[in-house]
């Protein structure tokens, strides 16, 4: 027993060194003072300081954020739609098909996808830039979000949504009033982790934008090839905090999400305010009427005796 | 009952919104990218298919480290108290955040001649001077093992999450030698998971680009680097629209079995 769980400390131990030891240098590397990156010349600001004056990268760093703030809203859309249709409605003709192409783009190498819509691109549209590029992180993106929003719609089951129903709700009003907000967390999640993976894309972006909208990782790219300098550390340790602090929280999110959902379940003042929103939707399709406690008035008289009629 | 059951407009809304976009932007441009690669298929001389053979081994051989290294991490993970679980799962899942290009830039600093790695070696006395592993194979593997060791995780803890303790407790209990337990027991019973992690190492790391081109250097003779060389040194568009032909012609198999085996596992899920 001790043997193994030795033998388990060691894997997680190597594992996170891997995985966290080569980023720990490459910040201590954007914080060297010293030119040559092989020396270390004390701690200083500089390079980030040099990033700030470099009007290349501020203009490169604006087209990528607005690039993957337009690809993550669009993914987002088409991608919470796609979740419903494949976890809400049932079997339907071409179900197969849609499956296949909304995970493609996530399974097959960025080299592909990208050179496909380059191809797609250069025989119908005159000019690549930033709208081509959109189109192209959205492709990419779509299949994500719809992992992420499906697998809680999967989670939260439908008999909530059926419930509403039965109290009188219309399907859309039943799925607006239950289902959207306990989906919303996963939806931002999606969005972010969507953020973060157009906002760190080199391979498609460089297919299919144009020289007006050159992104921030084909800087980098650019500069990498020149070599290590402490300046693309800095630039890197930049782009890795937008990234990381993105992921961080669509995983906060999606997990919060799932907690206040399981607490839902037994927590009694969370049950009961679910119930007042779904009676809410009943009562909105409720006809008017007598009061239910006047409603059976007509059966009698004034001196509160039976009618005879 | 479904939520939205009747053949209403709402419904083939709901489908086709999302089925148009796939169709243009996806099934599309790999159909026209399929064809005009197969137009020009004859271009593909012996440095290209050389190349996809290439990207082929190494992705194989990358694919067998990474499962390697995966598997016990996902074993400790999946061993873990549940708090601690959620914790070191988002940990490994966390660099899947970064920028692959970043990661690659990470370790072209700590591979650098005379950088952290080198001076460790030299510390410990394995190499006598600085050597600088970037554009060999080592930093090649290196890189293909750090993008990809995360998303093969994943799938791996999934399937030890769900196995038993107590069928490797009975095993123990039966007289059974760890080892023994661990290839009659453990690694059977997670093969899914171990088959998933494989498919979502090897398949992108086919076709990897930014790693090769970083880190492999120039003789990394991957088929990534071949078709951006082609398209963007040459302006060969016909040579890279057939090389990433075939290239995903050759990762549609290794795609469908993926595609399958996440469906039986969402099955099973249910």
């Amino acid at each position: 027993m001790r043997k193994s769980s030795a033998f388990r400390v060691g894997a997680l131990g190597l594992g996170m060194g891997f995985l966290y030891l080569p980023i720990l240098v490459l910040v201590l590397g954007s914080f060297n003072a010293s030119s040559d990156a092989v020396a270390w010349g004390g701690w200083s600001t500089r390079w980030y300081a040099q990033l700030r004056g470099d009007a290349l990268l501020r203009e490169a760093a604006m087209v990528s954020v607005r690039l993957a703030l337009a690809a993550a809203s669009a993914a987002t859309l088409v991608g919470t739609l796609a979740a419903l249709a494949l976890a809400r409605l049932g079997p339907f003709r071409g179900k197969a098909v849609f499956g296949v192409a909304l995970y493609a783009p996530l399974v097959m190498p960025e080299i592909v996808i990208g050179l496909s819509l380059l191809v797609l691109f250069a025989a119908f549209i005159t000019e690549r830039g930033f709208w081509t590029a959109a189109i192209a992180h959205t492709a990419m993106t779509t299949g994500l979000v719809a992992i992420v929003v499906q697998a809680r719609l999967v989670a939260l089951g439908q008999s909530l949504d059926e419930a509403a129903m039965d109290l009188g709700a219309s399907p859309l009003g039943a799925f607006a009033a239950i289902t959207l907000p306990l989906l919303l967390p996963a939806i931002a999640a999606g969005w972010l982790a969507a953020f973060a993976l157009s906002f760190g894309d080199l391979v498609i972006a460089s297919f299919t934008t144009g020289a007006s909208a050159i992104t921030l990782p084909m800087r980098v790219f650019a500069e990498a090839r020149l070599g290590v300098r402490p300046q693309l550390d800095a630039l890197c340790t930049v782009m890795m905090a937008v990234g990381g602090i993105a992921v961080m929280a669509a995983v906060l999110l999606f997990g919060s999400g799932a907690a206040t959902f399981k607490k839902k379940r037994i927590d009694a003042k969370g049950r009961r305010r679910l119930m007042e929103r779904i009676s809410a939707t009943g009562a909105a399709k409720a006809s008017p009427g007598p009061r239910a406690a006047e409603s059976q008035d007509f059966l009698y008289d004034d001196d509160v005796l039976p009618r005879s009629e | 009952m479904t939520a939205v059951s009747d053949h209403s407009f709402g419904r083939r809304l709901v489908i086709l919104i999302p089925l148009a976009w796939l169709v243009a932007f996806v099934l599309l441009p790999l159909l026209v990218l399929l064809a005009a690669g197969f137009a020009d298929a004859s271009r593909l001389g012996g440095e290209p298919l050389l190349s996809l053979a290439n990207s082929m081994a190494i992705a194989a051989f990358t694919t067998l480290i990474v499962l390697a290294a995966g598997y016990p991490i996902a074993y400790a993970i999946a061993r873990l108290p549940r708090r601690w679980r959620t914790l070191f799962l988002a940990l490994t899942m966390l660099p899947l955040g970064v920028s692959l290009l970043v990661r690659a830039c990470a370790w072209m600093t700590v591979l650098q001649r005379g950088g952290p790695l080198d001076r460790l070696l030299m510390a410990l006395q394995v190499v006598p001077a600085p050597s600088g592993p970037i554009g060999t194979d080592a930093a090649l593997y290196i890189g293909i093992v750090y993008a990809y060791l995360p998303l093969t995780v994943l799938p791996l803890y999934a399937a030890l999450s769900r196995l038993d303790p107590a069928l490797i407790e009975a095993a123990a209990d039966l007289g059974c030698r760890p080892w023994r337990t661990f290839w009659r027991v453990t690694l059977p019973l997670s093969a899914p998971g171990v088959l998933a992690g494989a498919l979502l190492c090897f398949i992108p790391a086919a076709g990897a680009f930014v790693v090769p081109e970083l880190l492999g250097g120039a003789q990394s003779g991957m088929a990534g680097p071949a078709i951006w060389g082609a398209l963007f040194g040459r302006n060969d568009w016909g040579l890279a629209a057939a090389l990433a032909a075939v290239l995903a012609c050759l990762l549609i198999a290794p795609a469908v079995a993926f595609g399958v085996q996440a469906m039986r596992a969402a099955e099973d899920e249910r």
